[in-house]
C-alpha cells in the first residue's frame, strides 16, 4: 500500500543523502520526494511517498526516526490530511485543438505560465487524481515535456487518527 | 584565549577521558600529530595499517565498554578504516574515528588524497560529521562521543579538513549535549514489562536468548538474576557470549547455525522466547518461517528498528536492557508469584536430556591435532579467565563452542560483519586496556594473514598478546561448505603457501612455537602463555575437521548435521572447568 510520510529534518548538508541512502540501502522504494524550508529555517520539511506492506512501512518509519538528523516522522496515511502536487506541462496542440486546451485549463483551474507560437506551458495544482486526469486529457494534445514537484502533505486541523 | 583546531582536538579528547588513540599519520593530520608529539596524557598507538587501528580501538572498546578512538589521514587512510567501522557498526561498538580531510577549499576538487569519507561511511556509521568551521569542532566532538556511547552504541566518524585544524577559535566546551533528533528511550514500558512477567509465569517451556545488548548495557547480573528467579535456560548469541556464565547449569551455549543441539532444540520446542538485546540475525534464526513455531516472543531492545524487523513479536519492550531487566526482576519477584521451579521442572529435565543426548564433542585422534582440542586446552589452562578474541570462520565457531566464558567482555568476535583479520588487532586493543590480563587471539592461518603486520604494533608497545593459529592450510569454513554442498570442489580455498609463522613471529621480535602432534599441544600452550612477549603458536591441525553441529543455510535450526561417529575413535566432550 502507498503511504505518504512527512519528515521534519535538520536543514544541513548531507541530510537528503542520509535519507535517500537509507531507502536505497535497505531496498525501500521512493515514489516521490520533495523538500523545502519549514517555519523554522534551520529545519526542512520533507514529504516522501513510498509503498510497502505494514511491516515494511513500520521499518521505514522506525529507520527514519533513528536518523539523528530527523526530528519527526509522520505517516500521513494514518491521519486526515491534505495532499497537493504541482505540475508544469508543455503541450503543442494543433491549431484546431488550441481552444480545447484552454477550456481544459479553465476547468482544471490551471494557468498558462508560458506560451509560444506552437506551445502552451500549463501549471496545474491538485491531488494526484486531478494531475493524472489532466495528463490523460493532454495526451491527445501532444505533450512535449512535463515536470511534477512530487506530493506535499499537511495534516488537517484537529486531526484524528483514521 | 583562542586555540587552534588541533589544540581543541586534544583538549576535547582529554575532557572525554581519552587516554589512548589508535592511528596512523599522513599529510593533512600533521598538525594534530604535532600536538601529540610531546603530550604525556594522550598516547597514540601507531598501528601498521589503518584497518588494524580501527579493530584495535574496537577491541579496546569491546573489552572495556569505553569508546575506542582512531585518528588517520585523508584519502587512503580514511578508506582503509571502512571495514573496521562497518565491523563496529554491525556489532554496536562505540568508536569515534577522526579522519583528516583536504582543506575545505579543495573539497570536491579531486585533490591529492581526497576521498568523500563522510559519503562513503554514511551507511556504516551511527552518525558522521564533516567539520567545516573550527568554531563547531568542540561541540561536534562532544556530540560524537555522546552519540557513539549512548542508546544503541556505534561508530561515529568526524572528518577534519586540514584548515580546520589550523584555524583558531575560542574553546567552548558544551556542558550538556542536546541533539533534538536524538533521544534514546531507556525506560521500558511498565505495562509491557508486567505482561512479559505474566507470560513467563504462564509458560512452561521458556527460553531466554541473550545478545550483545546484555553486554553493552552491562546487564549480566540482572540477566543471571532473571534466569535464576524464573528458572529459564539461557542461550547466548555469538554477540551475547559472556553475558551469561557459560558454566551455569541454565546455560545452553550458542544457538543457530553452529549452535548447540540443546539450544536449537529448546528454541524450536519453546512456548516462550524472551529475546534480550539481540536482533534475530539469520545465523540465529535459520529459516525464519520455521523459527520457534510455537513460541510467544517477548523482545527487549533499545533500538526500535530491531523489533519486528525479522520476527513477529508479542510483547515489544523498547528500552535499555539493564533498566528493563531491573524492573522485570522486581515484577517477577513481587507480582508474578509463581512456583518457578515447579513450573519448569519437566522443561529443565527435557533440556538435560538433550544435553546428555548430544553434547558438544569431537573425535579424538592420537596422530593429528584436532582444532577443538587446542581451544579446549586453552580453556583448561587459562581456567576460563582469559580475554579471547577470534578471527572469522571455523576458528571463531570453535572458540565460541569449546571455551566457556563466565565474565562479560571476555569474548571479542566480529559477529555481524564477520571480518577476517579482526581478532589480532582487537587483541592488541584489549591487551592495551588490560595490561595484566591474558589476551588470546584464536585464529586461522587464513585470517591471521589479513592483519599480520600488527605484530610490529604488539612488539613495539610491549603488548604480549598470544595468537593460537589453528593451521589447516585452508580457508576452513569455505572448505567445509565446499565439501558439504559443492561436491568437494575446493575452489580457491586452499592456501597452498602459508608462511612459517614461527619465523614470521621471530622476524618481528616476537616469539614463535609450533605443535605438530596432539602431545605437543599442551607443552606449546604452557610455554607460549607463560611468555612476557607477543607469541604466535602454530598448531598444525586436521584439515578435514568440520564445525558441528551445522544447520545448512536456509534450513530450520533443528535440522542439524552432526559428525559421523567413527569406529575405534573416542568422542571427546567439553569438560567444565570451575
Amino acid at each position: 500500500m502507498r503511504h505518504t510520510i512527512t519528515l521534519l529534518v535538520e536543514n544541513k548538508f548531507g541530510v537528503l543523502s542520509r535519507i535517500s541512502g537509507l531507502f536505497s540501502g535497505r531496498g525501500y522504494n521512493i515514489e516521490s520526494l520533495s523538500v523545502g524550508e519549514s517555519i523554522d529555517p534551520s529545519f526542512s520539511q520533507m514529504t516522501i511517498v513510498t509503498s510497502g506492506d505494514d511491516s515494511v512501512i513500520e521499518q521505514i518509519t522506525k529507520q527514519l526516526n533513528k536518523l539523528i538528523d530527523v526530528l519527526k516522522v509522520t505517516d500521513m496515511t494514518e491521519f486526515e490530511h491534505v495532499e497537493r502536487e504541482m505540475m508544469m506541462i508543455k503541450v503543442s496542440p494543433i491549431q484546431q485543438k488550441k481552444s480545447e486546451v484552454l477550456n481544459l485549463v479553465e476547468i482544471f483551474r490551471g494557468r498558462i505560465v508560458d506560451s509560444s507560437d506552437a506551445t502552451y506551458t500549463i501549471e496545474v495544482t491538485g491531488d494526484e487524481k486531478k494531475i493524472e486526469a489532466f495528463i490523460e486529457l493532454m495526451k491527445p494534445m501532444g505533450i512535449k515535456d512535463m515536470i511534477r514537484t512530487g506530493k506535499v502533505a499537511i495534516l488537517r486541523e484537529g486531526v484524528k487518527k483514521k | 584565549m583562542k586555540l587552534t583546531g588541533a589544540e581543541i582536538f586534544v583538549e576535547c579528547l582529554k575532557r572525554q577521558g581519552v587516554k589512548h588513540i589508535f592511528g596512523y599519520p599522513g599529510g593533512v593530520v600533521l598538525n594534530i600529530f604535532d600536538m601529540l608529539y610531546e603530550d604525556k596524557d594522550l598516547k597514540l598507538i601507531l598501528t601498521r595499517h589503518e584497518q588494524g587501528a580501527v579493530h584495535a580501538a574496537d577491541g579496546y572498546a569491546r573489552s572495556t565498554g569505553k569508546p575506542g578512538v582512531v585518528l588517520v589521514t585523508s584519502g587512503p587512510g580514511a578508506t582503509n578504516t571502512v571495514t573496521g567501522i562497518a565491523t563496529a557498526s554491525m556489532d554496536s561498538i562505540p568508536l569515534v574515528v577522526f579522519t583528516g580531510q583536504v582543506p575545505t577549499l579543495l573539497i570536491g576538487n579531486d585533490a591529492f588524497q581526497e576521498a568523500d569519507i563522510v559519503g562513503i561511511t554514511r551507511p556504516c556509521t551511527k552518525h558522521n560529521f564533516l567539520v567545516k568551521d573550527v568554531n563547531d569542532l568542540a561541540r561536534v566532538v562532544r556530540e560524537a562521543f555522546h552519540i557513539a556511547t549512548t542508546g544503541r552504541p556505534g561508530p561515529v566518524l568526524i572528518d577534519l579538513p586540514k584548515d580546520v585544524t589550523v584555524g583558531k577559535a575560542d574553546f567552548v566546551w558544551p556542558g550538556e549535549v542536546d541533539i533534538p533528533g536524538y533521544k534514546p528511550k531507556y525506560e521500558g514500558n511498565k505495562w509491557m514489562i508486567t505482561q512479559a512477567a505474566q507470560l513467563m509465569a504462564k509458560s512452561k517451556k521458556a527460553v531466554i536468548i541473550a545478545g550483545g545488548g546484555c553486554i553493552a548495557s552491562g546487564a549480566h547480573k540482572e540477566l543471571k538474576e532473571l534466569a535464576e528467579l524464573a528458572q529459564i535456560p539461557v542461550t547466548t548469541t555469538l554477540m551475547g557470549i559472556s553475558a551469561f556464565p557459560g558454566t551455569h547449569k541454565l546455560s545452553l551455549g550458542m544457538p543457530g547455525m553452529h549452535g548447540t543441539y540443546y539450544a536449537n532444540k529448546a528454541i524450536q520446542d519453546s512456548d516462550l522466547l524472551v529475546a534480550i538485546g539481540m536482533r534475530f540475525d539469520d545465523r540465529v534464526t535459520g529459516k525464519i518461517d520455521a523459527f520457534a513455531p510455537n513460541a510467544s516472543i517477548v523482545h527487549i531492545d533499545i533500538d526500535p528498528t530491531s523489533i519486528r524487523k525479522n520476527v513477529r513479536v508479542d510483547i515489544p519492550i523498547v528500552g535499555d536492557v539493564k533498566k528493563v531487566l531491573t524492573v522485570l526482576n522486581k515484577v517477577v519477584k513481587t507480582e508474578a508469584k509463581a512456583q518457578w521451579s515447579e513450573i519448569r521442572k519437566s522443561w529443565l529435565k527435557q533440556i538435560d536430556e538433550w544435553k546428555r543426548e548430544r553434547p558438544l564433542s569431537y573425535t579424538w585422534d592420537d596422530e593429528v591435532i584436532k582444532p577443538q582440542y587446542v581451544v579446549e586446552k586453552i580453556y583448561e589452562l587459562t581456567k576460563g579467565d582469559a580475554i579471547i578474541t577470534t578471527e572469522v570462520g571455523q576458528n571463531q565457531m570453535w572458540a565460541a563452542q569449546f571455551y566457556l566464558y563466565d565474565r562479560p567482555r571476555t569474548f571479542l568476535s566480529s559477529g555481524g560483519l564477520g571480518t577476517m583479520g579482526f581478532g589480532f588487532p582487537a587483541a592488541i586493543g584489549a591487551q592495551l586496556a588490560h595490561p595484566d590480563k591474558l589476551v588470546i587471539d584464536i585464529a586461522g592461518d587464513g585470517s591471521i594473514q589479513m592483519n599480520i603486520q600488527e605484530l610490529a604494533t604488539a612488539v613495539l608497545n610491549k603488548l604480549p598478546v598470544k595468537v593460537a593459529i589453528l593451521n589447516n592450510g585452508y580457508l576452513g569454513m569455505v572448505r567445509q561448505w565446499q565439501e558439504l554442498f559443492y561436491g568437494e570442489r575446493y575452489s580457491y580455498s586452499r592456501l597452498d603457501i602459508v608462511p612459517d609463522f614461527v619465523k614470521v613471529a621471530e622476524s618481528y621480535g616476537a616469539v614463535g612455537f609450533r605443535a605438530k602432534r596432539p602431545s605437543e599441544v599442551e607443552p606449546v600452550l604452557r610455554e607460549g602463555l607463560k611468555s612476557k612477549k607477543p607469541v604466535f603458536m602454530d598448531f598444525a591441525c586436521d584439515w578435514k575437521e568440520k564445525v558441528y553441529p551445522m544447520v545448512p543455510a536456509g534450513a530450520p535450526i533443528d535440522h542439524m548435521m552432526f559428525e559421523e561417529p567413527k569406529e575405534k575413535k573416542p568422542a571427546r566432550k567439553l569438560k567444565v572447568v570451575k
